[in-house]
């Protein structure tokens, strides 16, 4: 990966940034410590096995989880954290809403608001978070249909389209925000096999542009082709970090080898 | 067939629809907002505001309609400090008792309702609002409320009908509705049949034509569950 953007950007403060990040669940520690940054145009694979803290962590990034302990900072502004009986609490709404407009998230079940036509979900969060004209945001939610390929779906209701279409409408939702950051969650794991490849494909154009994203996935291949930089969570920590390069070589972490070998046998 | 008859008693019977239909208007409006209310204390964080609602859930829902018709009407005159008050005025009202009745009534029904239909809100739905950074009164309004409309709103629709039919409560306290009405024409005839042949009618073409406006309401909230995949 070497975009223009991540060039530029190279040496400025991390965009999202974790210290000592702890999460449990009862008496289950789900994250154990984990410290993370990730710098502008970075394209970031977060991997491991079911139960490692993956998507726990990715959640924990925009506060839909609310961490046990430790410390946030997102495109270099400390997030309020203020402590609660049993995990930390947000400590100003306010802040955490006007962060989340520049943290995108893409579900692995889509999420799209059911009640809404694919163009009103793309302009409800502009138009009534953002504030911004209709006018403007419909013309660039058309624009964006367009690049995913659903003009003619887009007043269609998420139930009326199938999974590939319902995702790619819900990239283009997060798209929309103009964010700084995208986050997808698994994006294509709630998917039939046939209809992966035009979600990934719409994730790596995504990626060829330069954008910064954290992509929890199972996808291998795609991982290794399309990711800067491999974060593999083993059992709450940070089992591997590196280049796709160094981790999928082998030989550099035993648990990463093993995880893969596991994942080739299917 | 006595037509001439049947038709003296529909005229008469249909004096009394419009005094049905301000019964069950003002139940269901009162009874609703009370319901929100009702409905909004059962989800709140303060344990006595929930148990409260719970019990009012409970009494309502529990006891029949005719019996707390009855209470209100009857039983609440035998409180000295009541018929002082300036509630008395509408309190020995049977009119105003039948509607305090059903709008009680209702409430708990209906506070049910919202509460199931705000449950029924997919999770998914919500984190997708959160995460593009809406909270508190816009992410309800725009969101979580809309949603749960379209969950409520065939169950709502039943309970109006059952709202429109428990009106002919209010007949045993003296309130000239329609099956009021009827008692009284058929004191006067002793043709039972006829005349109650002929409430049922009425009742039956005012919940038709509630079940036609919900029906309409319904379809225009649900397009979205219209499956057309092309």
């Amino acid at each position: 990966m070497t975009s223009p953007m991540q060039a530029n950007t190279a040496n400025t403060s991390p965009v999202i940034a974790t210290e000592g990040l702890r999460k449990h669940f009862g008496t289950v520690e789900v994250l154990k410590g984990i410290d993370f940054s990730a710098r502008d145009g970075e394209v970031i694979s977060i991997l491991g096995a079911s139960g490692s803290g993956k998507s726990t962590f990715l959640r924990c990034l925009n506060l839909l989880e609310m961490p046990s302990a430790g410390r946030l900072h997102i495109f270099g502004e400390e997030v309020g954290l203020r402590a609660g009986k049993d995990r930390l609490r947000i400590a100003n709404r306010r802040q955490v809403d006007r962060l989340r407009t520049q943290v995108a998230m893409v579900f692995q079940n889509f999420c799209l608001w059911s009640h809404m036509t694919v163009l009103e979900n793309l302009m409800e969060a502009p138009v009534h978070v953002q504030g911004r004209s209709r006018a403007e945001i419909r013309e660039e939610a058309e624009a964006m249909l367009a690049r995913v390929g659903l003009t003619a779906r887009r007043d269609a209701y998420p139930a009326q389209l199938s999974g590939g279409q319902q995702q790619r409408a819900a990239i283009a939702r997060a798209l929309v925000m103009k964010p700084r950051v995208l986050l997808f969650d698994e994006p294509t794991s709630a998917l039939d096999p046939e209809l992966v490849g035009e979600v990934l494909k719409v994730m790596r154009d995504l990626a060829d542009e330069g954008r910064t994203m954290l992509i929890v996935t199972h996808e291998m291949a795609f991982a290794r082709d399309v990711s800067s930089r491999i974060l593999f969570l083993d059992q709450g920590q940070i089992g591997a970090e590196g280049t796709p390069q160094q981790l999928f070589g082998g030989g550099h972490n035993p648990r990463f080898d093993q995880f893969v070998s596991r994942f080739n046998q299917g | 067939m006595d037509w001439p008859f049947l038709i003296d008693v529909a005229r008469q019977l249909l004096s009394g629809v419009p005094l049905t239909l301000q019964l069950a208007g003002s139940g269901l409006l009162a009874g609703g907002v009370l319901a929100v209310l009702v409905a909004s204390a059962a989800a709140s964080g303060i344990a006595p505001l929930r148990w409260i609602a719970l019990a009012h859930v409970e009494v309502f829902r529990g006891t029949p309609l005719l019996v707390q018709i009855f209470l209100i009407y009857y039983g609440l005159g035998q409180i000295p400090e009541l018929r002082d008050s300036f509630l008395w005025p509408f309190l020995r009202e049977p009119y105003w008792c039948a509607i305090l009745a059903l709008a009680l009534n209702t409430s708990a029904y209906t506070a049910e309702i919202i509460r199931g239909a705000l449950q029924a809100v997919p999770e998914g739905e919500v984190e997708a609002a959160r995460a593009a950074g809406m909270s508190g009164v816009l992410l309800r309004r725009r969101i979580t409320w809309p949603i749960a409309l379209r969950h409520g709103i065939a169950l709502y629709g039943s309970e109006v009908i059952l709202m429109v039919k428990a009106t002919s409560l209010a007949s045993v306290i003296t309130v000239a509705e329609v099956t009021n009405i009827s008692y009284r024409l058929i004191s006067s005839t002793y043709r039972a049949l006829e005349v109650f042949v002929v409430a049922g009618a009425i009742y039956l073409a005012l919940t038709f034509l509630v079940s036609l406006a919900v029906a309409l309401v319904e379809r225009r909230l649900n397009a979205h569950h219209a499956h057309r995949r092309t």
